[in-house]
């Protein structure tokens, strides 16, 4: 069919050109990300209630990172602002950002579906039940890191009975989990809202938080978990990236690549709901960004995982980032709660790819 | 590349505790030859490919390679050497047409780089025979059904297989497309398993024909001894008229209720 063998040579030269171009295009790219990382890191801890100037907050975190290495012009409080409080927060809006949007790429593949979402499979909920539960009713029985870790264990737990569902039903096919993560998440969330309605009226508010998201609780420590989390778990979604390309494909052609889809579907599961579990632990539920950040990665790099999944992961980072900025200074000095911006400019975000997309289909 | 000789003996299949959806089929096909598999809806054609892609295990039964059971050998060895063209939608994820040909080298790699320059020209290859070098860097999404699956037999065709199973592989497209999918079928020299639902298409490209019926084979050997006006009318309750073409004096079958 439409033989030529004998002008291959020429074309394959033709054809090899484009490939490396678009290598040193996204190369350049992701260069682009992280100096818009750092920009926007930068800005973000400068800006607030009490302005800080940026040629400070480079000072402050430079002198910290090497002793010394500017002369101190800047007052003690302004610096326990910069360390203490804006930066650990910023790095943590990072890190969950980041998160949520590798965990969201990598989902959307093994359930071949756009519309999934770390929140979509019942861990977040699992996670808010848990962080209800330490809230209003044991109290903090293991200190500062009750929360987090009952928030954690919550998601754990949430996870493991996804699972065991999709194994009761027999239903391990990409779309029969995500109606198994549908239904748990309801379940566990009108467990959630039992807890609520038992609980203390007036502590209620504090459970606004979890449901609603926020990066206020941001400390120095607390940093270690996110980082790890993302040091283990992003280097083996990168080894699979050729993978979560052919699992887009179907299962059972993925099966004739040689990939075990099953197995493959569950792993990938399991590594976005201790991603998800660690990220809920610290921030509480933050929607849209592992929706919305992939479909603006492919947009911008093209739909081949070994580009999606850095590109989610800068994106990620510097959207919730932003978004962080928007929710301390909308309503200073209030802090807004960052699910409701997310939210906001997610929803908007969805009439505009479905105008796009249907726009397309014309 | 060469064909590989495929043996099925006495293969069956049925889910969980469900009713048999294949009984007792055993056929051979010599490297290099073109097996049509043909029946009614829900005959077993597509049970009886996923035994052959590995996708099911037997419940009864060998599916052998070249003498060796397709089980017995690991996931990456069976996707070297068989390949298959399915009618799953993929899904809109934005992936170029070079990509998707792309994971056909999957089983021969690591996995994780870019490949190398052998799988460079494997693919372009591949890309080239399908007349598919404009479209290869377009997304998926945005071709036409026959172009797509174009795409599908591009990305079977890179992982060079020995045993090439293709599922309906001329649905919806037209005149052409058909056409260009049956020369391409003849011209390739390894073996080759598809099932087709137009029965005169099948007489004129296959080498053999195995005709299901309600999970069971009903016939098994060449077109001529196969599709035969009784087997067809078993196969699919339908009558059937062999006709002779006055151009071409060729055979042909007509279908009345």
């Amino acid at each position: 069919m439409l033989q030529r063998p004998h002008h291959s040579q020429s074309l394959n030269e033709a054809t090899k050109e484009p490939g490396r171009r678009k290598s040193w295009r996204f190369l350049g790219l992701v260069l682009v990300g992280i100096a818009a990382l750092c920009l926007s890191m930068i800005v973000a801890v400068s800006v607030g209630a009490v302005p800080v100037p940026a040629g400070t907050v480079l000072g402050v975190i430079a002198n910290k990172l090497v002793p010394g290495l500017f002369d101190v012009t800047w007052s003690s409080g302004r610096e326990a602002i910069v360390w203490e409080i804006r930066f650990p927060r910023v790095l943590l809006a990072g890190f969950v950002g980041a998160g949520l949007a590798v965990v969201g790429a990598a989902l959307q593949s093994v359930t071949r579906n756009p519309l999934a979402d770390p929140h979509l499979l019942g861990i977040s909920s699992g996670g808010a039940a848990g962080a209800i539960l330490a809230l209003l009713h044991t109290g903090l029985f293991l200190g500062l890191l009750t929360v987090p870790l009952m928030a954690f264990a919550g998601a754990l737990v949430a996870t493991l009975v996804v699972l065991g569902v999709t194994r009761f039903a027999v239903a391990t096919s990409a779309d029969k989990l995500v109606l198994a993560g549908v239904a748990v998440s309801f379940i566990i969330m009108s467990l959630a809202n039992v807890l609520i309605f038992l609980g203390d009226p007036k502590a209620t508010h504090t459970v606004v938080f979890w449901m609603l998201g926020g990066l206020g609780l941001a400390q120095w420590l607390h940093l270690l978990f996110p980082l790890g989390i993302l040091l283990v778990t992003v280097p083996y979604l990168m080894l699979r990236a050729a993978d979560l390309n052919a699992m887009t494909i179907g299962d059972e052609t993925a099966a004739t690549l040689g990939i075990p889809v099953t197995r493959f579907r569950f792993t990938v599961f399991v590594v976005g709901a201790l991603i998800t579990g660690v990220m809920v632990a610290f921030s509480g539920i933050i929607g849209f960004v592992g929706l919305m950040i992939p479909h603006i990665a492919r947009f911008l790099v093209g739909g081949s995982y070994t580009r999606v999944l850095p590109a989610s992961l800068l994106l990620g980072a510097i959207f919730l980032i932003w978004a962080d900025v928007a929710a301390r200074t909308l309503m200073a000095p209030e802090d807004m709660p960052i699910g409701i911006v997310t939210g906001l400019i997610g929803g908007v975000f969805f009439i505009v790819l479905l105008r796009a997309k249907t726009g397309g289909d014309r | 590349m060469s064909g590989t000789v495929l043996s099925v003996q006495n293969v069956g299949w049925s889910p969980g505790r469900g009713h048999a959806l294949l009984n007792g089929v055993s056929f051979d096909v010599p490297a290099g030859k073109v097996l049509g598999v043909a029946g009614a809806n829900g005959a077993g054609k597509s049970t009886l490919l996923r035994l052959l892609y590995r996708f099911h295990r037997p419940v009864t039964g060998t599916v052998r390679l070249d003498g060796e059971d397709i089980w017995s050998m690991s996931t990456r060895e069976t996707a070297q050497k068989v390949a298959a063209v399915l009618q799953e939608q993929p899904g809109d994820f934005a992936l170029s047409v070079r990509e998707i040909v792309e994971l056909g080298r999957r089983p021969h790699g690591s996995g994780f780089a870019r490949g190398g320059r052998r799988d460079t020209e494997i693919v372009d290859e591949a890309l080239e025979r399908m007349g598919l070098n404009d479209l290869s860097a377009r997304s998926l999404g945005t071709l036409s059904g026959g172009e797509r699956q174009r795409v599908m037999v591009a990305r079977a065709l890179a992982q060079k297989p020995r045993l090439l199973i293709l599922d309906e592989p001329t649905n919806h497209l037209d005149i052409r497309h058909q056409l260009e999918i049956v020369t391409l079928i003849s011209s390739l020299n390894i073996t080759i398993v598809t099932s087709l639902h137009d029965l005169n298409l099948a007489g004129r490209v296959c080498d053999q024909v195995l005709l299901l019926h309600k999970g069971r084979s009903l016939g098994f050997g060449t077109p001529e001894e196969v599709l035969t006006p009784t087997h067809i009318e078993q196969a699919y309750s339908v009558f059937v008229r062999q006709e002779r073409l006055s151009q071409s004096h060729e055979q042909h079958l007509t279908f009345h209720l």
